[in-house]
């Protein structure tokens, strides 16, 4: 098996063999990545740049003249929260808005990248089918050349296609492509992450685990960087070691900044080399992180269908609470930057008040990260849910239920990760934010509840999306990954709909919109039960699916 | 004696395919009952329905005295199964799985366990990710065998394994059933293997059962393969019922002949005078074939039967 390359190599018929025999078959599989993510990659090359042309229009239909577009900026450029999550605004033009109001979506970019090259990498080794293609005229680092080929190659089509509906709107031609550039470098980067960490395990899961890690961190050292320069403090420098930053330091419609390509095709061309100088030091199916000898015996504790859910699901668990915890420091640590920034500004506070909706802007600061944590931990909420499917199709779920456990005992035992797993992190997230922003402004006592609440009031719109992939899986199991379709909305929804002034039917589909705004607003009861009685009627149906329907159904 | 498991004219329809077209099936309590059919003919469907993890269309089916789908769990407890595909939890190890199974099962027999650890000659500390298919197989096999339970189902339970383990498999197989508390359905296409272990055959083809009784019932339904050196030429031979594939050469004769019309055929082939015989006993091997030829039309499975 180790050396299915050269054994290829050399029982190939003479005349096939070209110089880079390690590489033969890398065009076919390219075919093959393509004709599987035929739906899925232009979906995501497509929503992309969509996305930041809603924002041409929301901000040209919102903020017509040059005066409003100026006033807009000064009072977003030295909030933290915007800052936090955008990044850094210098200009006041409509294109240098639009891309920094763009500036999470290198992120998910960087995101979608790095799950591609995995699933076309380390999730076919470990299913078994790269085996079964390096038994044929396949080289050796074809797998992975054309997994990063196909992936970097869908992000410069994703920047073609920005900077040409960028340009459409008469947006400057430099500044657009420029744009491109970014959010394709952002993409090239991230899927070369991806192709090391597919390198390192055996398992696709902790190989995403990794990559996001690198992701997150990426993302939170240029947060912490961009809050601590705008705030006067001396950190500014982190955000110079994220590739976050490096890409939104090309600076597109201000003056571009096009040395800040070169880190990002230097590290992109750096990680690919070590992913394949890794792949050609190990045996396919191994991971360069030694596999463990197990126990010979279970403990008395590994005895039934919740004990076996907790050993699947504490790595995930664990992972998840480590990201929150950290997310929870940092946000609940600038917290107070934004209190300090706006307080001497009434014609900023005025501006605030009519964007966000809220007087006190700290707290619609709070409001708005455990908005977005809320929706990261809905991603948890799916991601538990679907495991129940995995195990279905991976043949895992047929032992199991061959033995005297019950179906909904089954079920059950995963899906008390689902349930619990999203509020224990989220709680995790909301007393650390608390503790870090109660200390800041001497008032822990007072904080660490207001703060605590506003991750709780999340977990009713948390559960709903949880309980939309609990469905799926019961009633229309074939098509469980829709589950992840329903959060995509909740989230373009989220980016856009403040932006755009999206209709309210439309706004009103996403569960998040009706979460009460916490801290400082009101508690309505009304949706709150309402969004649990629908989450719990959707989870019902989903159990009641399981109980009738085949297992597997393939 | 009652029956271990009773099925009578399952269907089951997945979408628009039909995996089971009226399938009968009945297994004798303390059998070992061989469950023969190519790949998609209907094996692996049949023991889901019996695990209650699918439904049937239509038909009956009645395990160890219950209804598989609303006695699931109850009965879960009185029998162990193999799947043919044998897939663990990655980041557990084979002992790990094998206490987990036998636990959710109701218990193991922790000598057992140990005995067929070695007998097997599985190291139960490494994670299921690092086992081979023969070895994840094991793994199955042990957490199955090492429960005290009434019935085993096993879905092609030795794909996968060597030879000296499949011997192995043999072996414990045969202590199992001299024991005499065990049922075994098992389903293969080794018929080697059915040949060795079975009691009793019932042949699948397209989700219908198209034979069923056992191994020496069945031989009585097909030909026998003479072959024979002549004092003479052999007359007469082509025109009696039952013969067929009569080939002559010279003295030399070689044909199939019905088991009915055996006696026949021999008694014509003495009035010549016979120097040498040669007749060769049907093989299971060659019993499925005759089965599974899908070149000739599908009501072929009669032919062999004596006119």
């Amino acid at each position: 098996m180790t050396k299915a390359g050269t054994t290829l190599s050399d029982t190939r018929p003479s005349g096939t063999r070209t110089s880079g025999s390690t590489l033969t078959g890398t065009g076919n599989l390219i075919r093959l990545i393509l004709r599987r993510d035929r739906f899925l990659m232009p979906l995501w090359v497509v929503i992309f740049p969509l996305v930041v042309a809603g924002y041409v229009t929301s901000f040209s239909d919102l903020l017509p003249t040059p005066v409003e577009l100026q006033q807009y900026a000064d009072a977003s450029r030295a909030n933290a929260s915007f800052v936090a999550l955008y990044g850094q605004l210098h200009g006041s033009s409509l294109g240098q808005l639009v891309n920094w109001r763009s500036g999470f979506i290198p992120v998910m970019v960087g995101l979608a990248s790095l799950l591609t090259v995995i699933r076309h990498t380390r999730t076919e080794e470990e299913a078994g089918r790269r085996e079964l293609l390096g038994a044929t005229v396949v080289g050796r680092h074809a797998g992975l050349a054309a997994a990063m080929i196909a992936t970097i190659g869908a992000n410069v089509v994703m920047g073609v296609l920005l900077a040409a509906l960028m340009i459409s709107q008469q947006l400057p031609t430099a500044g657009s492509v420029a744009m491109g550039l970014e959010f394709a470098a952002a993409g090239a980067i991230f899927a070369a992450v991806g192709a090391v960490a597919a390198q390192l395990t055996e398992s696709a899961g902790s190989a995403r685990g990794i990559a996001i890690a690198v992701l997150g961190v990426s993302y939170l050292l240029r947060v912490v960087g961009d809050v601590s320069e705008i705030s006067g403090g001396r950190l500014g420098w982190v955000s110079w070691l994220s590739p976050i930053g490096w890409v939104q330091r090309i600076s597109p419609y201000q003056d571009e900044q096009w040395v800040w390509l070169l880190p990002a095709v230097l590290v992109t061309a750096g990680l690919g080399w070590l992913a394949v100088a890794l792949s050609a030091r190990r045996d396919i199916g191994s991971g360069l992180l030694p596999a463990r000898l197990g126990p010979v015996e279970a403990a008395p504790s590994l005895s039934g269908p919740l004990a076996l859910a907790w050993r699947l699901h504490r790595g995930l668990l664990a992972g998840w609470a480590a990201a929150f915890a950290a997310l929870g420091v940092v946000l609940g640590g600038v917290a107070n930057g934004v209190g300090d920034l706006v307080g001497t500004n009434q014609a900023m506070k005025d501006v605030f008040a009519r964007i966000g909706g809220r007087e006190v802007l700290v707290d619609a600061y709070l409001v708005s990260i455990m908005a977005i944590l809320g929706l990261i931990a809905a991603a948890y909420g799916i991601q538990a849910t679907l495991r129940l499917r995995t195990e279905e199709t991976a043949g895992r779920a047929e032992p199991v239920l061959a033995t005297a456990v019950g179906r909904l005992q089954w079920a059950g035992s995963h899906l008390v990760f689902a349930v619990l797993g999203p509020a224990v992190v989220l709680l995790i997230s909301g007393v650390l934010a608390g503790l870090t922003y109660g200390a800041s402004i001497g008032d822990i006592g007072g904080q660490v509840p207001r703060v605590i609440g506003a991750a709780a009031i999340q977990l009713p719109a948390v559960w709903l999306v949880a309980a939309i992939a609990v469905a799926f899986v019961g009633l229309l199991p074939r098509l469980a990954a829709m589950s992840w379709g329903a959060l995509v909305l909740c989230l373009l929804i989220g980016l856009v709909g403040t932006a755009i002034q999206l209709n309210h039917w439309l706004l009103d589909l996403s569960p998040f919109t009706h979460i009460p705004h916490l801290p400082g607003g009101d508690v309505a009861a009304l949706p709150v039960i309402s969004l649990f009685g629908i989450a719990v009627v959707l989870g019902g149906a989903g159990f009641a699916g399981l109980r009738r329907r085949d297992i597997p159904t393939m | 004696m009652s029956d271990a498991i009773s099925v009578a004219g399952l269907v089951k329809n997945f979408g628009p395919t039909k995996a089971l077209d009226g399938l009968d099936l009945v297994v004798r309590t303390g059998e070992v009952h061989g469950f023969l059919g190519p790949n998609g003919a209907g094996k692996t469907t049949t023991i889901r329905i019996l695990l209650g993890l699918m439904r049937a269309d239509a038909g009956t089916a009645i395990l160890l005295g219950g209804d598989p789908w609303t006695d699931a769990t109850p009965l879960h407890r009185r029998l162990a199964y193999v799947p043919g595909d044998v897939t663990l939890w990655p980041s557990l190890s084979g002992g790990e799985v094998i206490d987990l199974l036998g636990r959710m099962r109701g218990g193991l027999n922790r000598q057992r366990r140990d005995d067929l650890l070695q007998r097997f000659d599985l190291d139960p500390r490494k994670k299921a990710r690092a086992y081979s298919k023969g070895n994840r197989q094991k793994v199955a096999l042990i957490a199955a065998l090492a429960s005290d339970v009434e019935l085993l189902l096993l879905d092609e339970p030795t794909s996968g394994l060597d030879p000296l383990m499949e011997a192995e498999f043999r072996e414990v197989i045969g202590e199992e059933v001299r024991r005499g508390d065990r049922t075994v359905l098992l389903s293969s296409h080794i018929l080697s293997e059915v040949e060795a272990l079975c009691d009793r055959v019932t042949i699948v083809r397209d989700g219908r059962s198209v034979e069923t009784g056992s191994l020496a019932d069945l031989r009585h339904l097909i030909r026998v393969s003479v072959h024979a050196e002549l004092a003479g030429p052999a007359n007469g031979l082509a025109e009696l019922p039952g013969v067929h594939d009569l080939q002559a050469q010279g003295n030399r004769v070689s044909f199939d002949v019905d088991a009915g019309a055996l006696d026949a055929a021999l008694r014509q082939l003495t009035s010549v005078g016979v120097r040498t015989l040669t007749s060769q006993p049907p093989t299971l091997e060659e019993l499925f074939l005759r089965h599974y030829d899908n070149t000739g039309p599908s009501d072929a499975r009669h032919a062999g039967v004596a006119r």
